[in-house]
């Protein structure tokens, strides 16, 4: 039996053992144990060190809030940092480590920084990087060289850099009754909604439902606690209409009743079953959300109430009465109220020896005193623990005299030996989710707390939420709240009877002892009394302001703890009521989120795809495939043993040698009909298409509304009233929206439709100069010679008996088919081109080869057309119509836009014979050490074997006047620096003549 | 958020796209007006209430949408489809700033 262990008691199961490692010391715990509460049964006390001054930390809770006790646990090469081990529900085979130490937790070099405390204040990261401004260093990165050191020697957990193989879900769930929380008011309004038929959600962040009746050691209907709750748990269990999430945190409260929840499936699994996720984003709708979230204690703030075995004292009345651990064999308590004097009692029923309370109240109740003496601890009334003494673990504590009304100590100092000090500040209601639905809390004077906001969604409080603290209260408000968020009236007879122990929900006014040595108000960001004061003195007044500078509520647990009495000490220094002082407002997410579970399916194997409906046949055919958005693309189609360039190279090659064929299903396309749709699309291309002819195809650019080009590509005019419009794969979607919205909004009045075809039609492109006598070859029902398929011309026909179109256009320069058919039919088409191919050495290439013979063509795609570039930049000025007012002709006239001085497409060739990087910039003069002066960049790089040289296409000022002439690319991130000549984009049979034959 | 799409009924808003200040006038085609033009495509209403937006649903039938939201509390106060009856007094708002 480990030494802190209880004989009986708690929902642990003592009968199975869990093995698991902490900074790589094996532990035993059992089933039902946290990390913490086995690391705290095992005798650990030293659970991290603080964030600032590397001060050694225990536990201060036993809950989400927990401020210190942050580790690291490890799947394989997978680490999630910032943990509470309150949170870790043990497994076997768990490995868990803990964090901002070096070298180890026991023995930490930075520990030193508690020596320059006084430099550490708040603001120190203000005061201190502005960087010298005299001296030798002035104007050095000597500040950023430091800045390295300080930021490894602060902060947390580190976060890792493996591929998390993590699958992650995400549910969209819907509900009349959301009920957040699952203590007794919680499970009573589940219960009361459940019976009136309401479709109730119950969520709770615990494994366990029942929240504090698996603690407090009440009774209720005659039975303990927590046997009552796992009675009702059971009874909704059954219910149909009911679903209950545990291990469920709703961190989210936003409008519309929308509430996100993370539920962690298999964090507590040493292997989840197959299908299982690691983690489930909920996104819950709910009619009504009964928030019974509770309430959180707080801590004192006075000197040493850091040290490790200093708790909160319900977590400690939780470990003994939930898990069967005793957090110390001599306990010692400290109190401003009196739900203190029930943790007493229940501790020395564990079997802990109660050595004092230390009330700051000299006015005790003769009920307070009576559960002191049953506890058999001495009764400190009107004193307060001035000092804490102990290394990495407590060994005792020195009080005094204490006037709770003016907040002064008298008398000597009395040391009292414990090595375990439970402190209670008093309650603040968990009001995280009201707080972020909408409006601001109020302050309560009696309960010393801030209480949930008027709703202002539709969200009824119940329970320690409300303010209300004690169980019996909770279940009457939790019962009421269920029924009126399910609409129901009925009083459903006589509510459960609470036997409970006395006490007065109101604390003294007491938040911290002013006594020499560091008192903490934040524990997680090591922000002291002293640095909420200094804040003052230093002239912040709001409280916005002082939680920035310093840092106050701004660690990993967002102040759960801290807020309160950084405000009340902040209230106390500026002379005015807490009410005045404000509150800042609590924003989502409540506890930390993994970004995985908000990408979910969009990340990993759920992540749609589309394929072309030829790529099977790729694969098959040894293609190595892109991914291009969602769409899988060809890349090459490599042959054993050659390198990429080799295989784009030899494919561009053999296409303008004899033929090549390549896949062009991922083109956008749309079909645009209807009796107005000739003028639609002169009102959406920049140049005409009234005047183009059925049977015929035109090339065609628009414009955004701004007057900056947006797509290109070519439209068909398959009859009077129809057209088929294709797009650049990247922009389908965009085009689409694009036409829709003008349709829609701006000219309703225009007879047309849209459609998106791009999935109807299967497309292979097949060019070169052998490209017409293949497809002679192979098709049927029409010719294919010059006078029945011209440049541009469209024909219809069959291959293997398919009906095809086909549109002869060029991307690659040389005369060249676009040949559609039914999806369906498109791998039958395409293996009859290719059979059609062998006698002429046909080859298949990808998406390497299509841009290195566009590069060499000199045409524009995503790369030029950027978003920033107009027509004339990219040469295409002769497409602007003076005919007709189209989108974008307004606008494309803008004084900058027409500047001398604008980026141009060019072309460059590399004159040193090696590569160039898409990226890379074009300066008149080369200076390696210090490069300046860009005057462009460039957008898309190959060798060409048309050309035998190492060429690109660039964005250079002044473009065209530069023909001819020399500058430099200059690439510093890849050391790329060399000279390039100037030429015009288009490098490779600038009249045509090979496309037009 | 829901919103309300006059034919698929109320859905949630990651199946809108939003399409920008429903209160801008587009000039005539031919206009060579620049301030107007300018005003259309860059000026933009940022009021802190009632707003005139267009959303797509574009997740769903696709049809523009005249949607007048409160920018404050998110509360949609009603949608109407953009392609006819498009700007009627009741749903256009105007922007407060």
């Amino acid at each position: 039996m480990s030494p802190r262990r209880t004989e009986t008691g708690g929902r642990i199961d003592r009968l199975r053992t869990i093995r698991f490692t902490f900074d790589g010391a094996p532990y035993t715990g059992h089933a039902g144990d946290t990390l913490a509460s086995a690391l705290l049964a095992s005798g650990v006390t030293l659970f991290g060190r603080s964030f600032k001054y590397h001060r050694p930390r225990g536990l201060l809770s036993a809950g989400v809030e927990e401020p210190n006790a942050l580790v690291t646990v490890l799947r394989s090469e997978v680490r999630e940092p910032n943990i509470p081990a309150t949170m870790v529900e043990i497994y076997d085979g768990l490995v868990a480590v803990s964090q901002n130490r070096k070298p180890s937790l026991a023995w930490d070099i930075g520990a030193i920084n508690q020596l320059g405390g006084k430099i550490l204040s708040a603001g120190f990261y203000y005061k201190t990087f502005m960087g010298p401004v005299i001296g030798p260093l002035k104007g050095t990165r000597f500040w950023m060289f430091c800045e390295h050191f300080i930021r490894r020697a602060a902060g947390l957990g580190k976060a890792g850099t493996a591929h998390d193989p993590a699958r992650y879900e995400r549910m969209n769930a819907f509900c009349d009754v959301l009920v957040v929380g699952s203590g007794p008011a919680g499970l009573m309004a589940a219960k009361a909604a459940a019976d009136q038929g309401a479709r109730v959600i119950l969520a709770d962040l615990e494994a366990h439902f029942g929240g504090s009746a698996n603690w407090s050691g009440e009774t209720i209907d005659g039975m303990p606690a927590a046997d009552w709750a796992q009675r009702v748990a059971a009874q909704l269990a059954g219910n149909d209409n009911v679903r209950l999430l545990p291990r469920t945190t709703v961190w989210g409260y936003y409008d519309g009743n929308t509430l996100a929840a993370l539920e962690r499936v298999t964090d507590h699994k040493e292997v989840a079953a197959k299908g299982e996720p690691r983690q489930r984003y909920w996104a819950i709708r709910a009619g009504t959300v009964v928030l019974a979230t509770g309430s959180f204690e707080r801590p004192l703030v006075f000197p040493g109430n850091d040290r490790p075995g200093v708790m909160l004292a319900h977590a400690a009345e939780r470990y003994a009465v939930e898990y069967g651990v005793l957090p110390g064999q001599r306990v010692a308590l400290f109190t401003n109220n009196d739900s203190a004097y029930r943790s007493a009692v229940a501790l020395k029923k564990a079997g802990a020896a109660v050595v004092a309370i230390i009330d700051v109240r000299g006015d005790v109740s003769n009920e307070m005193r009576r559960l002191a003496s049953d506890a058999e601890a001495e009764l400190l009334a009107g004193h307060a623990v001035v000092a804490t003494e102990g290394g990495k673990a407590l060994t005792g504590l020195k009080v005094q005299r204490f006037d709770a009304m003016s907040g002064s100590l008298s008398g000597d100092e009395r040391s009292i030996h414990a090595d375990s000090l439970l402190m209670s500040g008093g309650w603040s209601p968990t009001i995280h989710l009201a707080s972020q639905a909408g409006a601001k809390a109020e302050w309560d004077p009696a309960r010393q707390a801030f209480l949930p906001p008027k709703p202002t969604q539709r969200w009824i409080g119940a329970g320690a939420f409300t303010g209300s603290f004690s169980t019996a209260q909770a279940i009457a408000e939790g019962r009421a709240a269920g029924l009126q968020a399910a609409g129901g009236t009925a009083s459903s007879g006589p509510l459960p009877v609470v036997e409970a122990a006395p006490g007065d929900p109101d604390p003294a006014p007491v938040f911290e002892i002013r006594a020499k040595g560091k008192s903490f108000v934040d524990f997680q960001h090591d922000v002291t009394a002293e640095d909420v004061r200094l804040a003052h003195r230093e002239g912040f007044v709001s409280v916005e302001h002082l939680k920035r500078y310093t840092t106050l509520g701004m660690a990993t647990d967002q102040g759960k703890n801290s807020n309160v009495p950084g405000l009340a000490i902040m209230a106390e220094a500026l002379g005015k009521p807490i009410p005045e002082v404000g509150t800042t407002r609590f924003r989502p997410p409540y506890t930390a989120v993994s970004i995985g579970s908000l990408a979910a399916e969009r990340f990993g194997d759920l992540k749609p795809e589309r394929l072309t409906p030829m790529h099977d046949w790729h694969i098959a055919n040894g293609a190595r495939m892109y991914s291009a958005g969602l769409w899988y693309r060809p890349m090459i189609y490599g042959l054993p043993g050659e390198t990429v360039e080799q295989a784009y190279v030899r494919e561009a090659r053999a296409t303008r040698d004899s033929a090549g064929i390549v896949d062009v299903s991922t083109l956008g396309k749309i079909a645009v009909q209807g009796p107005d749709a000739a003028e639609f699309l002169d009102r959406v291309y920049t140049n005409m298409f009234s005047t183009l002819a059925v049977g015929k195809a035109r090339y065609g650019l628009m414009l955004r509304e701004d007057g900056l080009a947006f797509d290109d590509g070519t439209t068909w005019r398959l009859g009077e009233q129809d057209f088929l419009m294709t797009t650049t794969t990247a922009n389908a979607g965009k085009v689409m929206q694009h036409l829709e919205y003008f349709l829609d909004v701006i000219w309703p009045e225009l007879k047309v439709t849209v459609t998106s075809v791009t999935d109807e039609w299967a497309g292979a492109a097949i060019g070169g100069p052998n490209a017409r006598a293949i497809l002679a070859s192979c098709v049927t029902g029409t010719a294919v010679d010059n006078a029945t398929l011209p440049f541009m011309g469209i024909v219809h026909g069959r291959i293997a008996g398919v009906p095809v179109m086909i549109c002869r256009l060029s991307f690659s320069g040389e005369m060249a088919f676009e040949v559609y058919s039914g999806a369906g039919y498109g791998t039958r088409v395409w293996e009859a081109l290719i059979e059609a191919g062998k006698p002429f050495g046909l080859v298949t290439y990808g998406l390497e080869a299509l841009g290195t013979m566009r590069i060499e063509k000199g045409h524009v795609t995503g790369a030029e057309i950027d978003g920033r570039t107009t027509a004339r930049d990219l040469h295409l000025d002769w497409m602007l119509s003076k005919k007709k007012p189209f989108i974008g002709s307004a606008m494309m006239d803008r004084e900058g836009l027409i500047a001398p001085d604008r980026l141009e497409l060019v072309g460059l060739i590399a004159l040193d014979n090696r590569a160039l990087n898409g990226g890379g910039h074009i300066v008149e003069e080369l200076d390696e050490a210090n490069p300046h002066d860009s005057l462009g960049h460039i957008t898309a790089c190959c060798y060409s074997p048309a050309l035998g040289k190492y060429i690109a296409l660039a964005l250079v000022k002044g473009g065209k006047a530069r023909h001819g002439t020399r500058a430099f690319v200059s690439d510093p991130l890849r050391n790329r620096f060399g000279p390039v000549e100037i030429v015009s984009n288009h490098f490779y049979d600038p009249d045509g003549s090979r496309m037009h034959g | 958020m829901l919103i309300t799409c006059p034919y698929c009924g109320p859905r949630d808003v990651i199946e809108f796209t939003y399409q920008g200040d429903g209160n801008r006038e587009r000039p005539q085609p031919a206009s060579q007006d620049l301030d107007a033009w300018n005003a259309y495509v860059y000026d933009r209403l940022n009021p802190a209430g009632d707003h005139n937006e267009i959303w797509q649903h574009s997740g769903g039938c696709r049809a523009h949408l005249r949607v007048v939201r409160n920018t404050i509390t998110h509360e949609i106060l009603s949608t109407a489809f953009a392609r006819g009856g498009h700007k009627s007094a009741d749903n256009r708002a105007e922007g407060r700033s």
